[in-house]
């Protein structure tokens, strides 16, 4: 597919099949789930950030008649399960927060107050806390035994650096001695969370015979099934996982916390077990988006031509090595640019927070933060307006990226143009008031989808998906497959399958549903078409090839005759037995989409407080399926990255705990905070895609940080380099500047 | 504990309900009578995802005891329909698309009502600062007080 189409259902704005039940309070989350019997499920958390566990007393709870289980890291059955000590700590904990036990009482009060009746002797370590304390030369070592990965020469002492990654193109040096122009600068950005307002939770029953059901909020219930049959040495398939409503997950809802331990519970006490985070478990156990410490030089001529460029990426890890997102950092750091020579350099380091997790882009918001103030900074050298470098030397239909592959057709010049013909762009800005634009880019992916289509006898279909739907896709693959039979979206319903009723899906991330496993259902649409073709031939006795499937309806092209779905799937019993599509893929070509973004923003300089007058958000989406869902995603992303960039930051006290684990401290941004978000939605169709779909529901969080943080730099007329510009932060910029 | 004897109406129906004297009208409201369309985000009143009225007084849920609920008229998002039919701010969340996830919806959609009763004609400022409470971490708002904005003009022209 390359050419624009003409749509029937697609590019509508229909009511989403799960609306009823969202608005009214009847969807099932995570926590909804109770059961005959169910007892609570509570986990004993450290507090000391980094310290040797000694011993661990279980006997009080155990001897509490409320109790009915209590379980450590011992009790997980496979030892060698990876990620069992994020699960619970064996010998050591890392974090202000990490598991050490676990309980199931009679009450969730009953569980709260077993866990004050386990003693822990704790030997407390120094704590290592960030970047530049985790690789000084007396930094305490994380873990004795990690050598860092990808050194040119193998190291031969244990570092906190878990691993060297370097990403090049053309000749670095040769590209800066072209350049007229040099600038260099280094930018932090603070440890963040996704901050999803569902808390992890679970309800799950180990069986007698073997057999568990587990239900839960999850970005992948497959991979919850993987995670947790490995840990407890169940066969899959006596283990279904059943996906429950999510409320949120940004990423942050791809690993696993609760599940194993639930189970273990479940299965020493002998009864289902519901766990649920509270929030301070939340923000402390979950999630984090790694903090960083980026530096980026970039050379160009005078006329804008950029020559060279170049970046040293830190990544925090969090305590579990190979848990940042630097691999797709330096991917995405200098992709919108086509720019010969280009060099990345990136380190993972390790300290003694939360294992980081997967937050929207992962990786990719900090480094392009670093890169986009560098960019505008450059424009403001040369004079030019930063739409017009960007133009001069940006990424299209054939540039070579660093990571591998050349651009297919992308959209980031018709964003760009976009940007530039905004009516935000064009308005003049008050007194304290300063504009930032930025681009984004994010890969994409593809992967494993399965879809069923099962026909109903009234000519109805029922789609059965395996991605969980945390943003609105069930409406996408309504009409999708609305779109490939000709029938009207009402005709489809449409669900996700547990583990038992589907084959294997990826979790929902990457921006990859709509893509994947809307391909998926296309495939299975067609597929239906091709068997509701096969049993009108069979009736009317021609060929599947004589028929013709149009307007929902079999047409008989060497006579008379027309069959609708409803006929067709009404005597199936007398053509073959009844009718189900499937489409079982593993998708490639899930295309980039880049974005551009405008920020103004308002500086009160006697209080450092910023106010975002305005926002435009504008991306490529390829084919906009449903376009109110397309422009949430732009409008969520945009708000998140406005939060990240303007106020979200973990803090620590110099023991290394954390002091603000709540929605009242960790402020993700409020109504009252925000403008209205103007969204364009540009569309470059996508040619892997049926419908010309790309992903978009990440890219949408990279371009803030550099908006609003050239915003904010313009505004006070002081270049600022460190998230988030929080009141404090910005006022004493323009105090020590003054 | 010995539990404490409580008796509420809960979306207009009498309910009588045994209590622990620190349990949550939140609690209640999930454990005990199974309404669990009044979600928990935080528990600290931070998050407005367990927002209810009590006596047409819009509270997190979390931050009442079940036993204050005695005598008390409460009304939960499950309450806010009529009959088989959505209420107005219900029909205009679904129009506009003002709901990603949704599990802020609820919470929003009884803070909505509040927020219309009190003000059925507020600006964008007024509806975005009295919705301050209710977290969401999805859409970014937009979305979320067009349909605010536009079920109070619909309300408006219904009264």
């Amino acid at each position: 597919m390359s050419e624009a189409q003409d749509f029937k259902y697609i590019g509508q704005r229909t009511i989403r099949p799960d609306g009823h039940d969202k608005v009214t309070g009847r969807a099932n989350y995570a926590a909804d789930l109770s059961l005959p019997g169910m007892i609570w499920g509570k986990i004993l958390r450290s507090p000391h950030a980094h310290a040797l566990i000694n011993r661990i007393d279980t006997s009080k709870a155990e001897a509490d008649p409320n109790v009915f289980a209590v379980m450590t890291h011992a009790d997980i059955p496979n030892q060698t399960a990876s990620g069992i000590r994020n699960i619970l700590a064996r010998d050591k904990v890392f974090y202000h927060g990490h598991a050490v036990a676990a309980v199931a009482a009679v009450s969730e009060a009953a569980a709260e107050r077993a866990l004050g009746l386990i003693e822990v002797d704790y030997s407390i370590l120094k704590p290592v806390m960030n970047i530049d304390d985790a690789t000084s030369n007396d930094s305490p070592i994380l873990h004795d035994d990690l050598f860092t990965k990808g050194m040119p020469e193998e190291p031969k002492a244990p570092s906190n650096v878990a691993s060297r990654n370097e990403l090049s193109k053309g000749d670095i040096e040769a590209g800066f001695a072209e350049a007229e122009v040099v600038i260099e600068r280094e930018f932090r950005t603070a440890t963040v969370h996704q901050g999803y307002i569902e808390p992890h939770a679970c309800t799950v029953r180990y069986d007698e015979d073997g057999h568990s059901m587990i239900w839960c909020s999850t970005q992948g219930h497959f991979a919850v099934r993987a995670t947790t049959a490995s840990m407890l040495n169940i066969e899959q398939t006596k283990l279904n996982v059943i996906a429950s409503e999510i409320g949120g997950g940004f990423g942050g809802k791809l690993g696993v916390y609760l599940e194993p331990v639930a189970l273990v519970l479940s299965k020493k006490s002998g009864r289902p077990v519901k766990m649920q985070m509270d929030r301070n478990e939340v923000f402390m156990a979950s999630g984090p988006g790694s903090a960083t410490r980026n530096w980026v030089k970039i050379g160009a001529k005078k006329d804008g031509t950029i020559t060279a460029m170049e970046a040293k990426l830190c990544y925090e890890a969090g305590w579990a090595p190979g848990s940042s997102p630097l691999g797709p950092a330096c991917m995405t750091v200098f992709t919108p640019y086509d720019v010969d020579n280009q060099y990345v350099e990136g380190y993972e380091v390790v300290v003694n927070k939360a294992r980081c997790a997967a937050y929207r882009a992962p990786g990719a918001p900090q480094s392009e933060y670093a890169c986009e103030m560098v960019i505008n900074e450059l424009a403001d050298e040369l004079g030019m307006d930063p739409i017009d470098l960007r133009l001069k030397n940006v990424a299209k239909e054939g540039t070579q990226t660093m990571y591998g592959p050349k651009l297919k057709a992308v959209g980031l010049v018709e964003c760009l143009e976009a940007a530039r013909d905004s009516a935000q762009y064009k308005t003049a800005l008050k007194e304290n008031q300063g504009r930032g634009v930025a681009s984004g880019f994010w890969f994409n992916v593809g992967g494993e989808s399965s879809v069923v289509i099962n026909m109903n006898e009234d000519g109805t279909g029922t789609i059965v998906e395996g991605s969980p739907d945390i943003g609105g896709s069930r409406a996408s693959m309504q009409m999708m497959a609305a779109e490939e039979l000709q029938m009207p979206v009402e005709a489809f319903s449409a669900i996700i399958g547990d583990t038992q009723n589907l084959p294997y899906s990826n979790p929902t991330g990457g921006s990859r549903t709509t893509f994947a496993t809307g391909m998926a259902v296309v495939e299975a649409a067609a597929d239906v078409v091709s068997q509701l073709k096969e049993r009108a031939a069979a009736t009317w006795n021609i060929t599947p090839e004589q028929v013709e499937w149009k307007d929902g309806k079999a047409f008989n092209t060497k006579g008379e005759g027309v069959l609708t779905a409803a006929e067709i799937c009404g005597s199936a019993a007398k053509t073959g037995g009844h009718i189900s599509g499937r489409g079982n893929i593993s998708a490639r070509g899930a295309s980039p989409s880049f974005a551009v973004h405008l920020a103004d923003i308002e500086v009160d300089p006697d209080t450092g407080k910023t106010t975002v007058v305005r926002y435009t958000a504008i991306q490529d989406a390829g084919k906009a399926i449903h376009p109110s869902y397309v422009e949430g995603q732009y409008q969520g992303g945009s708000a998140q990255g406005i939060g990240w960039a303007l106020n979200e930051e973990y803090v620590y006290s110099s023991d290394g705990r954390l002091e603000n684990p709540g929605f009242l401290d960790y402020r993700i941004p409020l109504a009252s905070d925000l403008p209205m978000i103007e969204t364009v939605i540009v569309e470059v169709p996508n040619s892997f895609h049926p419908f010309g779909v790309r992903g978009i529901g990440e890219t949408g969080i990279i371009p803030p940080l550099a908006a609003c943080g050239t915003a904010v730099s313009n505004a006070i007329g002081i270049r600022m380099s460190e998230l988030p510009m929080s009141p404090p932060k910005i006022l004493k910029a323009i105090q020590d500047a003054s | 504990m010995q539990k404490t004897h409580v008796t509420a109406t809960v979306n207009g129906d009498v309910k009588e309900f045994l209590c622990d004297p620190s349990d949550t009208l939140l609690q209640v409201l999930r454990d005990e009578l199974g309404l669990t369309g009044t979600k928990e985000g935080c528990g600290s009143g931070d998050c407005g995802a367990c927002s209810v009225l009590i006596n047409d007084r819009l509270v997190c849920s979390c931050l009442v005891l079940g036993v204050e609920a005695n005598g008390e008229a409460i009304e939960t998002v499950e309450g806010i329909g009529e009959g088989d039919k959505l209420h107005v701010i219900q029909e205009k969340f679904l129009e506009h698309a003002a709901l990603q996830c949704g599990i802020c919806t609820p919470g929003l959609v009884v803070s909505t009502k509040a927020l219309l009763e009190e003000n059925p004609d507020p600006s964008e400022e007024e509806a975005r600062y009295y919705l301050a409470g209710n977290l969401c971490r999805c859409t970014g708002y937009d979305k979320i007080i067009k349909a605010v904005m536009d079920a109070a003009k619909t309300m408006r022209e219904k009264a």
